[in-house]
């Protein structure tokens, strides 16, 4: 019996341009909320956390509106620049990048509010900007935490739905998932496949939470 | 010399206090900002070092203007020129000894010079162990040595040794004193031990109730040149025994434990834990050379 990989091939490259994309906006965003004054965080916070509490439907739903060709912004997109998000690859990125955000931005904003705040005034009294004690004092000492949110970000891509399904739909090879492609399967009573694809995720999972947890205890002692 | 101006809110816990502070700094003096914990001491520390922001005044450092209010200007702590050193000592967990110390220099060259830094402190076999592999002592040593190298003119020390076990704080204490004097700096220093002001500043200024409530030599704000005694040392008490109708006081000074009596009126409102000048001047006390081989 042969499986159709491709769902699995694009579960993981939509996880790995998430989780890059991520990266590059949680450390900036993370810093800000860790050492901004409290009026501005008090906004932004529940912001970035509430993909935690929302059904994913509730997130998706909103994000097909938004880019539909119907609306403004997916209309102004569609006439100046050609570009359409919903139930494409790039839709599902932006919905993943929003969905998975709170996974990124709070393990890093709270591993830069648990360094003492000494280590970075330090790095300033010997004369050094902002920007050199982020990438030499402060990102080298919360690892595990930068490592958290990598990790975490990408295995909630890898296992999400809701999102996925409401703005990108199940079209194969463009937005047909693993997570999706098993709910197909099952509706069509392939039962194999789905428990393949299945499988395949749940090895996943276990195998990047493991490595995790192991990194981290490791790293751990350096402090 | 420095000219300071002051004022700051400060949340305490008997309520809200405004710091004020007005005094100048001269140059290569080491001068000492004593007082109780939340007295406001570091607060002043660092308001002069750029790493808390004055409600308003001024600081001048020689012809720079580093704070003014009325006019806007507040210099960052990196552009101050200075040295910090931290009660928590704050050596970068990620960098070994060496590291930490090429991190102060940045881009410059002065591998040779760290070599020899840490050589002259006994610390040079340690240079690649990473700071929670060495003790307290050690870490505040490199602490120090780090806040020196860029040559600052000025050197801010909160609390550096409050952390430290006895021994440990009499030795940094020594060196720190000697780096003052060898680097002519002027340096500023937060404590609330005694002993430790008495030793090595030149002027104290008592922080009490949110202001400087006295200023003056050691001698003269603590009260000793009162006493007409030939002997007069601070101690800590560490145990009064009664004893039929006296009472036998063991007091620490320095490293040492004296032991002397006392009437019960002398001691009615000391106890145990108290810091209490110890004097005398009725008898001749019997110098010797003392041989350190022994």
């Amino acid at each position: 019996m042969t499986f159709d990989f491709n769902p699995l091939f694009l579960t993981f490259q939509l996880a790995a341009v998430t989780t890059v994309i991520l990266l590059v906006i949680g450390i900036p965003l993370a810093y800000w909320l860790a050492f901004s004054p409290r009026k501005w965080r008090s906004i932004i916070e529940p912001l970035v956390s509430m993909p935690l509490v929302l059904p994913p439907t509730v997130l998706g739903f909103y994000l097909l509106l938004l880019f539909s060709p119907k609306y403004p912004l997916g209309n102004f997109l569609e006439t100046y620049f050609n570009v359409r998000v919903v139930f494409t690859f790039w839709g599902l990125i932006i919905g993943s990048i929003i969905f998975s955000l709170p996974f990124m931005v709070n393990p890093i904003k709270s591993g830069f509010q648990n360094l003492p705040k000494s280590l970075s005034e330090a790095a300033y009294a010997l004369g050094k900007s902002p920007g050199e004690t982020l990438l030499k004092v402060l990102l080298p000492n919360i690892k595990p935490a930068v490592l958290t949110g990598i990790v975490m970000s990408f295995a909630h891509t890898v296992g999400e739905f809701g999102v996925v399904l409401m703005i990108g739909g199940n079209i194969p090879g463009e937005t047909r998932v693993a997570s999706i492609a098993i709910f197909s399967e099952v509706e069509a009573l392939n039962y194999p496949a789905a428990n393949f694809y299945s499988l395949v995720l749940v090895t996943t999972a276990f195998v990047i939470l493991f490595l995790l947890y192991h990194w981290n205890r490791k790293s751990v002692k350096i402090f | 010399m420095i000219e300071v101006s002051l004022t700051k809110k400060l949340v305490t816990a008997s309520g809200i206090v405004v710091l004020t502070a007005d005094f100048t700094i001269r140059e290569n003096e080491f001068i000492t900002f004593f007082g109780e914990s939340g007295a406001g001491k570091t607060t002043i520390l660092r308001m002069l070092a750029g790493l808390t922001k004055p409600d308003a005044g001024f600081i001048r450092a020689g012809d720079e203007v580093w704070f003014d209010s009325s006019k806007g200007i507040d210099w960052p702590v990196q552009k101050r020129n200075i040295g910090f050193v931290f009660q928590d000592y704050s050596l970068f967990p990620n960098m070994t000894i060496e590291q930490n110390l090429e991190f102060a220099l940045g881009g410059k060259s002065g591998k040779e010079r760290i070599k020899e830094l840490l050589a002259t402190v006994n610390m040079l076999g340690l240079k690649d162990r990473r700071p929670h592999q060495l003790s307290g002592g050690q870490n505040q040593r490199v602490a120090i040595l780090r806040a020196i190298l860029r040559q600052p003119k000025l050197l801010f020390l909160d609390e550096p040794f409050s952390a430290l076990d006895l021994d440990m704080r009499l030795r940094l204490q020594e060196e720190v004193f000697q780096i003052h004097r060898k680097f002519a700096m002027t340096t500023v220093f937060v404590s609330h031990h005694i002993t430790e002001v008495f030793k090595l500043s030149d002027r104290v200024m008592v922080i009490e109730g949110g202001r400087i409530s006295r200023a003056g030599s050691p001698g003269e704000v603590f009260g000793e040149n009162r006493l007409s005694s030939k002997f007069s040392f601070i101690g800590e008490v560490a145990e009064i025994i009664r004893d039929d109708v006296v009472n036998i006081l063991t007091i620490l000074i320095g490293s040492n434990l004296v032991r002397t009596v006392a009437s019960d009126e002398e001691i009615h409102d000391i106890q145990p834990g108290d810091k209490v000048f110890v004097s005398s001047k009725a008898f001749n006390p019997i110098v010797m050379k003392y041989n350190s081989a022994k």
